[in-house]
């Protein structure tokens, strides 16, 4: 059986259609050259010296620091139990939302808020709060408990904050799996005498397990490439990102670095190809059939009011530490003087350039946003409804993005790019320039448009896109007049998505920004080590409120711009 | 893109696909010769997964031929997209797109040809009246019926005025009444307008009463071509036969031929039927008999024994053991009759010029 004329026409046909295959050609290039040329190069820093050639020398050297070793260990001790942590507290989440009736309008309103806060929020702003909470000037540990040396800094601080961040997303996709449980088959389990606790045991449970098991994975994996709130709140608690971050920053070591990012990469995509290849499909693979009927909610007052105070108290407790932020911009000395004043807000406009921050990281987010959600679109149009070759290639290279830690990314293109493409000269001039931070702030966002893309093109029948292509309308029209309007809310919400990641970024871009950009992100860094929580902290108040009014006004726009969902049939 | 009616050809036309699970190549039609005349409304028939879709799709241009070529008209098609072909297709779900009204949907192929307005809205309104549409240009899609969204999407289709309209199932989603209604209509329209028509279904009263031409499809390949009366009288494999109608097989050996006809022995008894499948002397062969051409009797063609006997209203059912087989019998107008019942012996009673063996 020979399929050679099939392709061969197959070919003909896309290069008859000369926008598709410059699209096609103009993508490889650029997911080439932004993605998995940076990672090559750390490679080929690691493997390569100029005395010895191809050798091992760089990793030995590395390996042989004490330091970073440390540094391995610490990373993967607080991964696993933030991973552990993050998966168990959102399954009680999910598992009250979906089994549990709650009384209160009130406990709703805080889940609701506790699953939007990481997405709005900058990374690392628990870190600032639990340092005014619980640090040594706390006003929990320091006014209420009167512990005047208590010390936040470390595997704890890390271990808690982390988990306090991570632990939404668990929540989100452990809900999602729970909802597609049919109710019938644990009401089968209740029929034959079991008792609620069997039931969650022996039925619900199992049956989540895989699901648990990636939420674990996806958890352990952010957490590992998480830089912001080790950098804060670690001390000297160093972690794999941290550490490799010094290396170049402090060291000078570009060699070293490499060799580190390359192991640090090593760790999170061996992970990631198990999570993704593995888990991910065997989470949802006993989960497919939707709900038969309503679930009959759990009203037992002997399980819903233990529950209900343990995630409120839970999520009230997040809440606080969001709500704390502004007020530490707000008070004169924190945890000394409590008189309210502006003067923190003032001296971010009149002494550190905050307008020029502002204006920076704005711009910057605002350019590269647009950028980020066309592209995804348009990646995931060509993974989900078109053949060719190289699609394969664009869907890996894409996704692989995920896998790939904000620090190691940014050693890749110091390395690939500071002395032109392969230390050539060529392309030189991007270094250094607002350009790359929009090409890093693209690269971030593009596997979360995408993915999200994918999962809203599958919803469209095929046949719709054939229609239009039928009628007359080349690849670039489809694009344009069918693809685009029905998924124009997956196009939206990826607009903001990348706006709001962009802006709040840090691991990546800190390691590229240079004196002539002003980053938010990079401030707020910077004082919060410095120990000038109110500057920080007003940073960061401001950076909520933008971050949260760009959602408010996608929500608007989603609302009444928005197809919700045309259905096909 | 013209007017004028278009034929259809394909030469020596093959797909491969590969398995999702196994990986295995295999071919979803293997080597198919097919003449489709200007202006007629053919058929392609078969079971579920025989590859009338696959056919239909590489017609329209979605899949690539691994082998052969397809011709529209005199001109070979293989490297066109579909966007360049002079085909239009009617899709099983109708396709319609759903951030478009009714007058958009149908204008849609239009705009791109860069048509002036006052053209496209004579065109469109002309065709919406063809399909009793008028007046709904401003309803979304989803605001229609099931019936109304397959007229839209016949619409559209045909205001291309394409050489060929395709098919695809169509009427599977209408319920059974809004089909017999709707393939009326779809055949009234395609005579109007006069246009070639390949239309894939796998019911059979469909297939009948709207072709001129049936091709029955098994496997990837095709079985038989030809009228649906030349299909259902003379069907060529037991495999048409039995897809079309019911049919009962019996085991007979071919004695003799008598001119075009066969002399056959069943059961011991002796009879020349139609030979149209040209059996040789000495051949095994099945003497094949529809069930409503066949009665019960108290002499007749063979003798056999009656194991159910069941009223059905318009008709007796029987079943019956005769020459070794269950033999099923439809007997209409039993009233004027005797009704057999079961462990009764009897006579198959059929004439014999009008059956046949193959
Ligand atoms: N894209 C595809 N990849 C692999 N196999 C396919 C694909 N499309 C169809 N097939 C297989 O090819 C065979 C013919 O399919 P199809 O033409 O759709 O059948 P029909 O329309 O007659 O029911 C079936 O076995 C089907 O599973
Ligand atoms: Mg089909």
């Amino acid at each position: 059986m020979a399929k050679g004329q099939g392709a061969q026409l197959e070919r003909k046909k896309l290069l008859a259609d000369p926008i598709m295959v410059t699209t096609i050609v103009v993508l490889i290039a650029f997911l080439t050259l932004f993605i998995l040329y940076p990672l090559a190069i750390l490679l080929v820093d690691s493997f390569v010296s100029k005395e010895e050639g191809v050798t091992l020398s760089i990793f030995q050297r590395v390996m042989g620091l004490s330091n970073f070793r440390r540094a391995i260990t610490n990373t993967l001790k607080v991964g696993f139990l933030v991973g552990i942590a993050s998966a168990l507290i959102g399954l009680l989440f999910a598992y009250v939302e979906v089994y549990v009736r709650l009384r209160t309008r009130a406990l709703s309103g805080l889940f609701k808020v506790v699953s939007m806060l990481p997405v709005v929020s900058p990374p690392f702003v628990l870190s600032l709060s639990m340092i005014m909470l619980f640090g040594k000037a706390g006003i929990i540990t320091r006014y209420l408990l009167k512990i005047y040396d208590n010390s936040v800094y470390g595997f704890w601080g890390i271990t808690i904050v982390q988990t306090l961040t991570f632990f939404p997303v668990c929540y989100m996709m452990l809900k999602g799996l729970l909802k597609n449980i049919d109710p019938s088959l644990e009401e089968a389990a209740r029929d034959m005498g079991a008792s609620r606790m069997k039931v969650f045991l022996t039925v619900t449970l199992p049956l989540l397990l895989p699901g648990i098991g990636n939420a674990f994975l996806v958890t352990f994996i952010e957490s590992i490439a998480d830089f912001a709130n080790p950098m804060i709140i670690g001390g000297s608690y160093d972690t794999l990102a941290t550490t490799i971050y010094l290396q170049i920053t402090g060291a000078y070591d570009k060699e070293g670095a490499a060799a580190m990012a390359v192991i640090l990469l090593c760790i999170t995509l061996a992970m990631f190809v198990v999570q993704k290849y593995y888990l991910e499909a065997k989470s949802t693979a006993t989960l497919t059939g939707k709900a038969s009927r309503a679930r009959m909610l759990i009203t037992d007052r002997s399980v819903t009011v233990p529950l209900s105070i343990l995630c409120g108290a839970l999520a009230l407790f997040v809440v606080l530490m969001y709500v704390c932020v502004p007020f530490g911009a707000l008070f004169k000395t924190w945890g000394y003087d409590f008189h309210l004043t502006f003067k923190w807000f003032k001296m971010v406009f009149t002494r550190y350039k905050g307008l020029k921050a502002f204006k920076d990281s704005f711009v910057l987010s605002l350019i590269a946003s647009p950028i980020t959600a066309l592209l995804s679109m348009i990646i995931s149009y060509l993974v989900v409804k078109r053949k060719f070759k190289a699609k394969g290639f664009i869907e890996a290279v894409s996704m692989l993005a995920m896998a790939v830690p904000g620090t190691v990314l940014g050693i890749g293109y110091i390395r690939g790019f500071s002395g032109g493409v392969f230390h050539t000269g060529f392309l030189q001039g991007l270094y250094g320039t607002g350009a790359i931070l929009v090409i890093v702030f693209i690269v971030r966002s593009l596997p979360t448009g995408t993915r999200s893309g994918i999962s809203a093109l599958r919803q469209i029948d095929k046949s719709i896109e054939e229609s239009a292509y039928d009628m007359g309308a080349d690849s670039f029209k489809v694009f344009m007049t069918v693809t685009l309007p029905l998924i124009k809310d997956s196009f939206l919400s990826g607009l903001v998505t990348s706006f709001v990641r962009s802006i709040t970024a840090i691991s990546a871009i800190i390691l590229l920004v240079t004196p002539s950009y002003l980053l938010i992100t990079v401030q707020i860094n910077e004082f919060a080590e410095k120990g000038s929580y109110g500057i920080a902290c007003a940073f960061a108040t401001i950076l909520i409120l933008i971050t949260y009014s760009a959602v408010l006004i996608m929500n608007l726009i989603i609302r009444y711009f928005g197809t919700s969902r045309v259905s096909s049939d | 893109m013209s007017n004028e009616k278009k034929g259809v050809r394909l030469e020596h036309i093959s797909k491969i696909y590969q398995d999702p699970k196994t990986r295995k190549e295999f071919y979803a039609v293997k080597d198919t010769n097919l003449e489709i005349e200007p202006g007629t409304f053919v058929t392609l028939m078969g079971p579920s997964g025989c590859g009338k879709t696959t056919t239909l799709r590489m017609i329209a241009g979605f899949e690539s031929p691994d082998e052969g070529e397809i011709y529209l008209g005199e001109e070979p098609i293989n490297a066109l997209p579909p966007n360049k072909r002079d085909t239009a297709m009617v899709f099983q779900s109708y396709a319609l797109l759903p951030h478009y009204n009714v007058f958009d949907n149908v204008a849609y192929g239009l705009k791109l040809r860069k048509l002036s307005k006052v053209e496209i809205r004579a065109k469109v309104e002309n065709i919406l009246k063809l399909v009793q549409l008028e007046g709904m240009e401003e309803r979304m899609t989803n605001q229609l019926s099931g019936g109304q969204q397959q007229r839209v999407a016949l619409a559209r289709a045909l205001v291309m005025e394409p050489g060929v309209l395709l098919f695809d199932e169509p009427l599977s989603n209408l319920d059974a009444k809004l089909r017999v209604e709707m393939r009326t209509e779809i055949r009234r329209i395609q005579q109007k307008v006069g246009i070639t028509a390949i239309y894939v279904t796998h019911d059979q009263s469909e297939a009948m009463s709207l072709s001129d031409k049936i091709i029955i499809m098994s496997n990837g390949k095709v079985e038989q071509i030809g009228t649906p009366r030349e299909i259902y009288y003379h069907p060529k494999s037991r495999f048409v036969a039995d897809f079309i109608g019911e049919a009962n097989f019996l085991k007979a050996k071919v004695i003799g031929k008598e001119g075009s006809k066969a002399v056959i022995r069943i059961d011991g008894r002796e009879m020349a039927v139609n030979n149209y499948a040209d059996a040789k002397q000495g051949d095994e062969a099945s003497l094949v008999l529809r069930p409503e051409a066949v009665t019960l009797a108290e002499s007749g063609q063979l003798p056999c024994k009656v194991t159910l006997s069941t009223f059905m209203g318009s008709y007796q059912y029987y079943q019956a053991e005769a020459g070794g087989t269950t033999v099923q019998i439809t007997d209409y107008n039993p009233v004027n009759k005797r009704i057999f019942e079961a462990e009764q012996k009897a006579y198959l009673q059929f004439d014999p010029d009008g059956v046949y063996i193959l």
